[in-house]
């Protein structure tokens, strides 16, 4: 999976430890850190002036220690659409999750703080993110699913659907998730084809398209 | 001419009462002085029961009729005597078997006790009176008119009275308003009874929320010794395994460093949920629309939220609101069978209103359901006030307002200012009450002793002799009650904001 090319990436983190934590981790996979910060404001300037490959973002930062560092990597993409922006926090919210995806461009990512633990996943996640994939929580696509668990269409899926369709939902390639659930790849492919029939979605072979679209779908059916 | 009409109506209605209340102020009379003075006491408490019907009565016509709500003044009805561990129940230094004793002792105390109780009394005793005076006056000016012609009164008095009945005839509207406001005199509470009200009141919302601050201090000790501290230990054990094991068995270490890993999760994940429980995150990052926007998410129930909210509340505040909407959304799913909730937060004047409205089933009660017990523990302690309306069959709504909660800043916000009536009043006392104190009072009077012929502009002296001193000493009292009005006015003007801002909006709510 190590690119030839090191990506460059921006930290913010207000706890030293853990900021020093992830340069260390991340370096050690080849990434190049161009800033590590620790406060909102500084997260905005190094986001909009250094325009890093990938960021990586703590939700609570200083001042304010409220939803400071999601703010800002929200403003950053604003002024820099589709920047891939991973967002780390202590507790993960629909409602974040949502605001995240509003803008429908992708390259977003949104996990609890826990994930860093596995780092071969935790980076693998940074890639997609940086590739202008997805990486969700899986806990968010859990809540997701439950609170859309009564929906019609959703309780037509079958069991192995389901679980191909919440890997699908975290941003799981086809390659990925036959991996995951030792499937073969086309038996995936089959899977996610009789999904999206079911959703009454169009069906899509790009990666990014198809988990946004999956994520617009859950967001919107509990509306 | 019509609402005249109603009004003429009324007036003789509540005459009417009066007339009835005769027999009361009778029989209430034979039964005070039978329980006072031949020592038969338990004819007081039912006598007593027997006046609160008529007040409430009148309370109510007040209200209804002549425009002046009165508010209940009683003390709130003693608690039933709850038996000892040993089954006995005790009054002051005696047991008994049963608590009709204890109770019946509790409800003499309570009515006894009671100011209400005898200012009561003293309204049904002077109603009579009071109604010929005011609602009734055209009507007992007549009478004496008629009575003046009977008897050997010079001719002149019968028509005098007549025009004056039909004067008072005219004015009904405004004797009526005399009359409420009498009423409200009376019966309405004292500001010592609804101080002391309101501080038992918050006596009893001090105690409740110590109570279940404490209760959720061991409930947050307990999770965090069974939970996270335990694992944490776990954690340390395994840890010193490893660094045993590292160099004889590096794949067993391995392993071991998987279950650390796995362990830390774990203790990670309890502690999110501790803390969920004690400050959900989202609110104090985002505030309470969007914590309970993020709450409804989460929740399986279809459920819409409306926010109308200028200022952030005090978090405190914030708080209580948010975990009583949680409480609230919980009981819909469980109890309720609902499907859809709407919830709207909203500013009435000062206060945090929200209403939580569901599809359910209904049949909610709060003094049934602990849960909703809860919900306004949680309140009380902000005068937070909790309506339901659950009907069997739905729809259930709950109603919470938390005053004072969106008062942007907590200085002197009503500031002691009088509206433009009084002022005006104010005004003129000070502006021309010397007049009748002093050239018209005083230095008439002076004038009048020294006995001198110049009368100028003294009005006094141009009267014929015999009126002349009551003319000075009417002037006198009239300059001089000027000045104490126009002293007084602005301090009972105070001194009543002062108390309105100490007492919650509605005091005695629910009952």
């Amino acid at each position: 999976m190590v690119g030839p090319v090191s990506l460059r990436v921006v930290i913010a983190e207000d706890l030293y430890l853990l900021r020093d934590g992830l340069v260390h981790l991340l370096q050690a996979h080849d990434f190049e850190v161009v800033a590590a910060v620790e406060s909102g404001p500084e997260l905005l300037g190094a986001l909009t002036g250094l325009r890093p490959d990938v960021a990586v973002v703590d939700v609570r930062l200083p001042p304010t220690f409220t939803d400071e560092g999601l703010q800002a990597a929200l403003a950053a993409r604003r002024a820099v659409p589709g920047l891939p922006v991973l967002v780390l926090s202590q507790h993960v919210e629909q409602l974040y999750a949502r605001e995240l995806l509003a803008d429908g461009s992708g390259a977003i990512g949104y996990l609890l703080k826990d994930r860093v633990f596995n780092a071969e996943q935790f980076v693998d996640a940074v890639r997609r993110v940086a590739a202008g994939g997805t990486a969700m929580d899986p806990e968010v696509i859990a809540k997701l699913l439950a609170s859309t668990a009564r929906h019609q269409p959703l309780g037509a899926l079958t069991p192995r659907e389901r679980e191909v369709l919440e890997l699908m939902a975290e941003g799981r390639s086809n390659a990925a998730i036959s991996q995951r659930l030792f499937l073969s790849e086309s038996a995936v492919g089959k899977h996610t084809a009789s999904i999206f029939a079911k959703l009454d979605l169009a069906p899509s072979d790009d990666d990014n398209r198809r988990v946004l679209a999956v994520l617009t779908y859950l967001n919107a059916a509990r509306g | 001419m019509k609402t005249y009409a109603v009004t003429v109506g009324r007036a003789l209605a509540l005459g009417a009462m009066a007339l009835l209340d005769t027999v009361l102020v009778v029989v209430t009379l034979a039964a005070f002085v039978l329980a006072f003075g031949l020592g038969m006491v338990f004819m007081f408490p039912p006598a007593a029961q027997l006046i609160r019907h008529r007040t409430a009565l009148a309370r109510r016509l007040n209200g209804t009729w002549l425009g002046t709500a009165v508010p209940v003044p009683y003390l709130p009805p003693p608690l039933p005597t709850r038996p000892q561990p040993d089954g006995w129940y005790r009054h002051e230094r005696q047991l008994y078997k049963t608590p009709r004793w204890p109770d019946w002792n509790n409800r003499w105390k309570w009515i006894v006790g009671d100011p209400a109780t005898w200012r009561d009394g003293l309204w049904l005793y002077l109603n009579p009176v009071v109604v010929c005076a005011l609602p009734l006056l055209p009507l007992t000016l007549a009478g004496c008119a008629v009575l003046a012609a009977w008897s050997a009164a010079p001719a002149a008095l019968p028509l005098v009275l007549g025009c004056a009945s039909a004067v008072a005839l005219a004015a009904t509207p405004l004797l009526l308003r005399g009359y409420a406001w009498w009423n409200q005199q009376l019966l309405s509470p004292t500001d010592r009874s609804v101080l002391a009200a309101r501080i038992q009141r918050l006596d009893q919302a001090r105690l409740a929320t110590v109570d279940s601050q404490a209760s959720e201090l061991r409930r947050i000790e307990r999770d965090l010794h069974d939970g996270a501290q335990a694992r944490l230990v776990a954690m340390g054990m395994t840890l010193g395994a490893v660094e045993e094991l590292m160099d004889k068995d590096p794949a067993a270490a391995k392993a071991l460093l998987a279950k650390v890993r796995e362990a830390s999760s774990t203790a990670l994940v309890e502690l999110r949920d501790l803390v969920k429980g004690i400050h959900p995150p989202v609110l104090a990052e985002r505030g309470l629309g969007d914590a309970v926007r993020a709450l409804a998410l989460d929740s399986p129930l279809k459920v819409t939220v409306t926010v109308d909210l200028d200022i952030r509340p005090d978090s405190p505040v914030e708080s209580a609101a948010y975990f009583s909407i949680s409480e609230l959304l919980t009981n819909a799913a469980r109890h309720g069978g609902a499907e859809r909730v709407w919830i709207d937060i909203s500013s009435n004047d000062h206060a945090l209103r929200v209403v939580v409205t569901d599809d359910g089933s209904g049949g909610a009660d709060p003094s049934l359901g602990s849960g909703l017990r809860g919900i306004e523990r949680r309140l009380a302690a902000f005068d937070g006030v909790l309506a339901v309306s659950s009907p069997r069959g739905g729809p259930t709504t709950a109603t919470f307002d938390l005053p004072y909660a969106l008062l942007s800043e907590k200085g002197p916000d009503c500031k002691p200012s009088l509206p433009r009536g009084k002022a005006a009043i104010v005004g003129v006392c000070w502006g021309i009450g010397w007049l009748p104190l002093f050239p018209q009072g005083l230095v008439t009077m002076i004038m009048k002793l020294i006995d001198t012929d110049n009368r100028s502009w003294f009005l006094a002296l141009y009267l014929p002799e015999a009126l002349q001193w009551p003319l000075i000493v009417f002037n006198i009292l009239l300059g001089l009650s000027m000045y104490a009005a126009g002293m007084l006015i602005p301090v009972m003007h105070a001194r009543q904001q002062r108390l309105a801002e100490v007492l919650p909006v509605r005091l005695w709510l629910g009952r």
